[in-house]
């Protein structure tokens, strides 16, 4: 993609591939827009994104920070504080919107992670027969069971609660799902009659796998994407209520964490608790139908089926 | 007598027949001998592998134990050095390796910071009351989740599949320990609907023992496992409609039809049982997601379980502790997958067993 020239005009070998990787993708997207849950999913997504990135437009950061909140102590919502306030007299509303930017950069950075290591190993376990790949294979099999909480929990104490330590917490706990489908997948391509003739023509593992087997496992790869970053944002938020946020950083789990810690919850403060989960269910939810609707299109298997 | 009949005919039909006549008695000749081996060598290769992981991520991940136990305390270098020779960390590698798994195979994890007992002490004490938070949701959920999919793809368009659908999915995107939280701020706190207590698993002056002490014990699990129940089941009730569409159009549905059996009889003896079999595979997947439900719905409703252990344990951070931990939660996993690869070679005589 990195390497796109100027159309020439006498159809190039290049010029035709990228010619019919556009027409491919205006497929996908003509799909894609057909899907109504899909389209919902990728609405809902754009909102809370621009929410997230401006969020310092909508409201103001220095409400954040405990020192300088004004605000009554949980205090229901009223017209100065339309969601009320959480127990340091900050307004929920502003933390809801600053929340957001913790969440969804986890879920994207992990989910970047968990795909580069789940492709990398999938592929490759798909493509080497004899011990590498099914010790390769085992390894995945073997890291699937074990339990994904107590796994991330035991990393996050022993890394430490660091921004950077819980995206890598998640990330390399998430790859294995992934690994198992891109390997299912490169089986499949593998026995294309394509493969054989590029074999056949002398090209070297390196060359079947970069330029044969890597774009014909892409777009899979993308839909599992956009369905890992609903567990990577479920991830951090369960991680943060347990405690594993930054103090610092302000996100949805941070909150739900405080509402249970400081009896916000059993004092029946319904806006600390309310708003924080509806909004990681909106995400989670997003991110699941607009990754189904793109796991429909692309998944030949799925396809069959319905 | 009809249906006897009938059912010792379906094998023809579909590759699953239930209701065959012995077929108890098959049961225990059921698994061969290599079967057996197969599965109990697999399972020990996983668990080896989940003890070098515990190994590797205690001692190299962390290369210096010392220095987060001695967080506050520990601060000269007489010090750090004190608490690395107590914990062997002066040693080679090789030697530390050795050593735990002589800890790991006679169960020896040392003492907890935390409560100053032997961690098997009490781990064994407290696996209690998390079997019984799991458990009964476990079965629940997929004896709920099963019917509820079957019967949305059963009728599947209609106005109960897709109402249901659409709470399945919410549900499925909804972190179990918020609806924890929602249950028990408006059930448990509320000072008008809140019937349930607030937590634990015993009140105070009553004999656990006694009638009246397991009732006020299931009265403490109601709200944890309906919250649990609720869901694992959006996302067994997801697994087993897809499941059931796919069986939907195969052809030993039409005979069953043809030869003049009723929607139900078709639906309880051909479907169902095909349906089921992707539902054990993904139950076993899955198990390694209930464990973490385990750990946040103790946590919420203060259930004195491994759960809220594992929580406690990884604030101090109580290292023997949790290390040991992680090893009971891997290897229960790898158990109960092990189990599930038996029960689906029953369900399924394709399988060689």
């Amino acid at each position: 993609m990195t390497t796109a020239p100027a159309l020439p005009r006498r159809s190039s070998a290049t010029a035709l591939r990228w010619k019919l990787r556009r027409e491919a993708w205006g497929r996908t997207w003509a799909k894609f827009r057909a899907n109504r849950a899909g389209m919902v999913g990728l609405a809902v997504l754009l909102v809370f994104a621009v929410v997230a990135v401006f969020a310092p437009l909508l409201a103001d950061s220095h409400a954040l920070r405990v020192s300088s909140a004004s605000g009554p102590i949980l205090a229901p919502p009223s017209r100065e504080y339309p969601l009320g306030t959480d127990d340091n007299g900050r307004s929920v509303l502003t933390l809801l919107i600053f929340g957001a930017r913790v969440p969804l950069l986890v879920g994207l950075m992990a989910t970047v992670i968990s795909m580069v290591i789940g492709t990398i190993v999938g592929m490759a376990s798909g493509m080497s027969d004899g011990w590498a790949g099914t010790i390769l294979f085992r390894f995945t099999e073997w890291f699937i069971v074990i339990p994904f909480l107590p796994l991330a929990l035991v990393l996050a104490t022993l890394l430490g609660g660091s921004l950077l330590s819980i995206i890598v917490v998640i990330g390399i706990t998430g790859w294995p799902a992934t690994a198992l489908v891109i390997r299912a997948q490169t089986f499949s391509v593998r026995e294309r009659p394509f493969m054989e003739r590029a074999r056949v023509l002398g090209a070297g593992p390196w060359h079947l796998m970069s330029k044969h087997v890597f774009p014909n496992v892409l777009p899979l790869v993308f839909a599992n994407t956009t369905l890992t970053v609903a567990g990577s944002v479920l991830a951090e938020t369960t991680l943060s209520f347990l405690g594993f946020g930054d103090p610092t950083a302000v996100s949805w789990g941070t909150m739900l964490n405080a509402a249970f810690g400081t009896g916000a919850v059993s004092l029946g403060a319904w806006w600390a608790l309310l708003p924080p989960g509806i909004c990681v269910i909106a995400v989670v939810l997003a991110f699941t139908m607009a990754g189904q609707a793109l796991e429909d299109i692309v998944n030949p298997r799925l396809e069959e089926g319905r | 007598m009809t249906s006897q009949t009938i059912s010792t005919t379906t094998p023809v039909d579909g590759p699953v027949g239930p209701g065959i006549p012995h077929r108890r008695a098959r049961l225990a000749g059921r698994f061969s001998r290599r079967f057996v081996l197969t599965q109990f060598a697999g399972s020990a290769f996983a668990l080896m592998f989940v003890i070098v992981v515990n190994f590797f991520l205690f001692r190299v991940i962390n290369p210096h134990p010392e220095r987060t136990l001695g967080r506050g305390k520990a601060r000269t270098a007489e010090d750090l050095e004190e608490i690395r020779h107590r914990l062997g960390l002066d040693e080679s590698m090789w030697v530390q390796f050795g050593k735990y798994l002589k800890q790991v195979f006679t169960g020896d994890f040392g003492v907890s910071f935390q409560y100053s007992k032997p961690v098997p002490e009490l781990i064994g004490e407290r696996v209690w009351p998390t079997l019984l938070l799991v458990l009964p949701a476990t079965v629940l959920s997929i004896w709920l989740g099963s019917r509820l999919g079957s019967r949305q793809a059963w009728k599947h368009g209609g106005r109960f599949d897709r109402s249901t659908s659409v709470f399945a999915t919410v549900m499925y995107s909804m972190p179990e320990w918020w609806l924890g939280l929602l249950l028990f701020m408006v059930f448990a706190a509320n000072p008008v609907f809140g019937v349930f207590p607030i937590g634990g698993l015993h009140s105070p002056g009553v004999a656990p023992m006694s009638v009246e002490g397991v009732a006020d014990t299931i009265w403490h699990l109601v709200l944890p496992t309906t919250t649990l129940t609720v869901t694992y089941l959006a996302e067994y009730s997801m697994i087993m409609r897809s499941s059931m569409l796919d069986v939907m159009g195969e052809d030993y549905l039409l005979t069953g039809r043809a030869k003049g059996l009723s929607d139900r009889q078709v639906l309880r003896r051909h479907a169902l049982p095909n349906a089921r079999l992707p539902l054990t595979t993904l139950i076993a997947l899955n198990l390694a997601f209930t464990v973490g439900g385990a750990i946040t719905i103790e946590t919420v409703f203060s259930i004195p379980g491994l759960g809220l252990l594992t929580s406690e344990a990884m604030r101090i951070p109580d290292l023997p502790l949790l290390q040991a931990l992680f090893l009971v939660f891997s290897a229960a996993v790898v158990v109960a997958n092990m189990v599930a690869n038996f029960i689906y070679a029953l369900q399924d005589p394709r399988v060689k067993a």
